[in-house]
Order: structure tokens, then C-alpha cells, then sequence
């Protein structure tokens, strides 16, 4: 039976690794390669890098830290920020990364995600949505690390990536990024029905129980968490034990 | 030494420190002679299977590996794209022609659980479940986890080919294995301890 996956995710600002609130007030919260080494020993089941600087001028810093990363770690690494072009997700791949993470620049122009599935095949190929609620309690994607309003609808839009062939979707509520309040059931419950490929959920994790919502009530197929890890005692062995007690299908 | 074939398909790095790590000597090489120098050969890859088959024709690959493989008989460890190209033909975006060093053929993934369509791809940790032994998969417990990340399968004619079979909604193969030929659909050298054990069985294995 395939496995629901506990994924941390580490934000990456200048080399080193930040957590934020609502998408803003960078913290920083550490290494990321030492992070990464015990997330690995821990047996988390993917990691999640994401460059929040995404200027091409710290591209290299992103490159180092995934090369350091997968020479030590032999675990699937997704990675994104900022990508724009083939040859930045052929070099991100080479550098040791499985699956690339695009956001921003897949509404800018979604024939990019076409591009990159026909080349790099479609399993290869992620597509992150950040999502804030509206005062009417509509959900908007916002792009640019949740600055810029889209004008569009998660739902829609997701449909529209899987349409054009992306592998895979994370979707993230910027009004509960950092906040441990918990995740947006509704908002995730609305994506995993509209698609079918698989969902990595994020934006809010606080509990061990929030990892089991996600799974059961948001019907993800895998749930990304940061503040969690980094501001609690809770860790990827005591999330796994619990998991495992509520009789959720994830590695032992 | 292991060589580990390049012909542009998706990350060597991973594959080629994670054989190091185990204790193999490797190199990365679009090179015909490194092939023939070679005590073991890699096929990694990951992506399409046109492209791939395209790559190794255009690489010169192809004529080279029949040698290599099927005739000289040197240990050869398939992952993931490197296992479905062993197929004699795929349906991946079209009908194209694979290696033919295994009697298969390559399909989408398109399973049923309580009648709904199953997520592609089968992205993630799931057991494989061995239906023989196998010299590389000794010290790996039956039904461990391995990272699969992939939209197509392998559908294997002959079941003397099966080593592992794995459930998404429905089984399917997950190792082959052949006398000097192994792969896997999933990513040894992203599984961790149990993918480190493959490989470490891989650089350890003697063929009488």
C-alpha cells in the first residue's frame, strides 16, 4: 500500500534556513544541511527546500545547499524558488534534487509546465499554490511569495496545472503559514477532490493531530510541515508513532 | 568499477554517491570504451521513455549494451526509466521500441481502489512484496518501503522475470531480475538504509 509521507519543509533565505508567519517576518531557524542530516536519520519521508529569495543571484547558494544535501542524505529532495526556465530545473535535477517546485512562474505562463513534464516528465514537475482566504471567505492564489493577487481560484487553477500535465500540486494557506493554528481543511478537502494527481498540504501545522487531519478529513496524500518541527519538541519519529497509533497508513 | 551511464535523463548524482557511499567505485560516463572497461553497469534515468531510447541510439548505446549485457554478461542494475527500458516496447506518448532485454512491455498506471482512479503518478513510499530471491535483495526484510516516483509500469510476459511486486490498487511489478540483469521501478539510492542495502548488495555481487 503506498504510504501517506511526512514531509518537513525548509524555507531558504541567503544559505541559511528561515521559518515565517503569513508568508513574512523571517525568522532564522537554522543549517539547513545539519537540519537536513537529521530530518534524513529521522527517516522524514521527502524534504521540501524552498528558495524565498529566489533572486538569480543567490540561485547558487540554493544549488550548494541541494548538491551538500544529496551527497549525505539518500532521500527524495523536491526543491524550488524562483524557477523561470528548463535549464534552471536541468540544473537543480543534476545538482540532486527528484522533483522540482514551480509557482510563481507557472501563472506567468503555463505552457512553461507543459515544457518542462514533455522534457522531464510529468512525476518530475511540482506545482506550488499559495492561497489566501478572502473577507468573503472566497480563496484567491496569490504569486511572488504571496504578494501579488492572482485574480484566481485555487480550485480552478488547480485543475488547470494537472491539465497541463504537472505531477504533483503543494498547496499552502499563507493566512496559516507559521501560525500552528492548523490546516485549512476546507481549502485542502477542495483540492484533493478536484484533482487527481497527489497533494502535499501545508500552511498551519501545530499538532500531531493536524498530520492526521490532513491525511484523513483534507484527503492529502502527504503533509508538509515547518514551525512544528522547528518551535516544538514534536519531531518526525514522535509524528510517526502517533500517526502510526491512529492507524494511518504511513512508514513504520 | 561501476560505470554509470549519462545519456542525459534526470540526476546522476544521487545514484553515483549513493554506490560510492556503499563502497563502489564509479564513474559517470557518456563514453563507449568506460562501458566496455567496466566490471558493472548503471541505468538510472528518469522521464520519458522516447527520449530515453532516443538518447542511447543517438549515444550509440544501444548495440553496445546488447554486447555488454546480454552477451558478456556483466552485472547490471536498471532504476527507475533504467528498469522500463529493458521492455521490449512502451506506450508512453505513442508505441517505441525499448532495449528488449526483458519480455515486457510498458503501460500507464491506470489503477482502480473501491472503483476510483488512483492518483498518477505512484509518487511515494510503498512495500515491495518478493516473489523470488534474489542475490541483491539479501538483508532487506520482505515488504520494506521504497520510494517510487513514476506514471508508467512494467508488464512483465514471462513471470520468471518478477522479483518484487508492489499494491497500488492492484499489483505490479516492481523488480526484475535475470541472471546478470536487476532493476528496480523505484529509487535505491532514495530509500535510504533499505536502498543503500540494494546497492551495497549491487557493488558486493559476484556472478558465478
Amino acid at each position: 500500500m503506498l504510504k501517506k509521507r511526512i514531509i518537513p519543509v525548509l524555507l531558504l533565505k541567503n544559505g541559511r534556513m528561515v521559518k515565517t508567519i503569513k508568508f513574512d517576518q523571517y525568522r532564522d531557524v537554522g543549517n539547513p544541511i545539519t537540519t537536513a542530516r537529521i530530518y534524513d536519520a529521522q527517516r522524514a519521508d521527502e524534504l521540501v527546500f524552498l528558495d524565498i529569495d529566489a533572486s538569480t543571484a543567490n540561485r547558487r547558494t540554493l544549488l550548494d545547499i541541494v548538491k551538500e544535501v544529496s551527497q549525505e542524505c539518500f532521500m527524495p529532495l523536491c526543491v524550488g524558488g524562483g524557477i523561470k526556465t528548463l535549464e534552471d530545473i536541468r540544473l537543480i535535477l543534476q545538482g540532486g534534487a527528484d522533483k522540482v517546485i514551480i509557482n510563481t512562474h507557472a501563472v506567468e505562463d503555463i505552457v512553461f509546465i507543459n515544457q518542462a513534464t514533455e522534457k522531464f516528465g510529468s512525476s518530475t514537475i511540482v506545482v506550488s499554490i499559495d492561497v489566501r482566504k478572502k473577507n468573503n471567505d472566497e480563496y484567491e492564489v496569490y504569486t511572488h511569495g504571496g504578494e501579488k493577487a492572482t485574480g484566481l481560484k485555487p480550485v480552478e487553477w488547480s485543475k488547470k496545472v494537472e491539465e497541463n500535465g504537472a505531477g504533483e500540486i503543494i498547496i499552502t494557506s499563507i493566512d496559516l503559514d507559521g501560525t500552528m493554528e492548523g490546516l485549512d481543511i476546507n481549502l485542502i478537502k477542495a483540492i484533493t477532490e478536484a484533482v487527481n494527481i497527489p497533494v502535499i498540504c501545508s500552511g498551519g501545522v501545530g499538532t500531531l493531530d493536524d498530520f492526521k487531519k490532513g491525511f484523513v478529513e483534507g484527503g492529502a496524500s502527504a503533509v508538509g510541515a515547518g514551525s512544528i518541527f522547528h518551535f516544538t519538541d514534536q519531531s518526525i519519529i514522535k509524528t510517526r508513532r502517533h500517526l502510526v497509533n491512529e492507524g494511518i497508513n504511513v512508514r513504520r | 568499477m561501476i560505470a554509470i551511464i549519462d545519456y542525459g535523463m534526470g540526476n546522476l548524482a544521487s545514484i553515483a554517491k549513493a554506490l560510492e557511499y556503499v563502497g563502489g567505485v564509479v564513474l559517470v560516463t557518456k563514453r563507449i570504451e568506460d562501458l566496455q572497461k567496466a566490471q558493472k553497469i548503471v541505468l538510472p534515468g528518469v522521464g520519458a521513455f522516447a527520449e530515453g531510447m532516443a538518447q542511447l541510439k543517438k549515444q550509440e548505446m544501444v548495440s553496445v549494451l546488447n554486447e555488454l549485457v546480454l552477451k558478456q554478461k556483466k552485472p547490471f542494475l536498471g532504476i527507475c526509466l533504467g528498469m522500463q527500458l529493458l521492455a521490449k516496447k512502451s506506450y508512453e506518448f505513442g508505441e517505441y521500441d525499448g532495449l528488449g532485454f526483458i519480455d515486457a512491455e510498458v503501460k500507464k498506471i491506470d489503477f482502480l481502489q473501491a472503483n476510483q482512479k488512483l492518483s498518477v503518478p505512484h509518487v511515494g513510499w510503498n512495500n515491495v512484496q518478493l516473489k523470488k530471491e534474489s542475490v541483491l535483495m539479501e538483508g532487506v526484510e520482505d515488504n520494506s518501503d521504497f520510494y517510487f516516483v513514476h506514471s508508467y509500469h512494467m508488464v512483465c510476459n514471462d513471470n520468471s522475470d518478477v522479483v518484487g511486486t508492489t499494491d497500488y490498487g492492484r499489483e505490479f511489478t516492481s523488480i526484475v531480475g535475470r541472471e546478470n540483469i536487476f532493476a528496480t521501478q523505484f529509487h535505491p539510492e532514495k530509500s535510504q538504509k533499505d536502498g543503500l542495502k540494494i546497492l551495497e548488495n549491487f557493488v558486493e555481487w559476484e556472478i558465478k
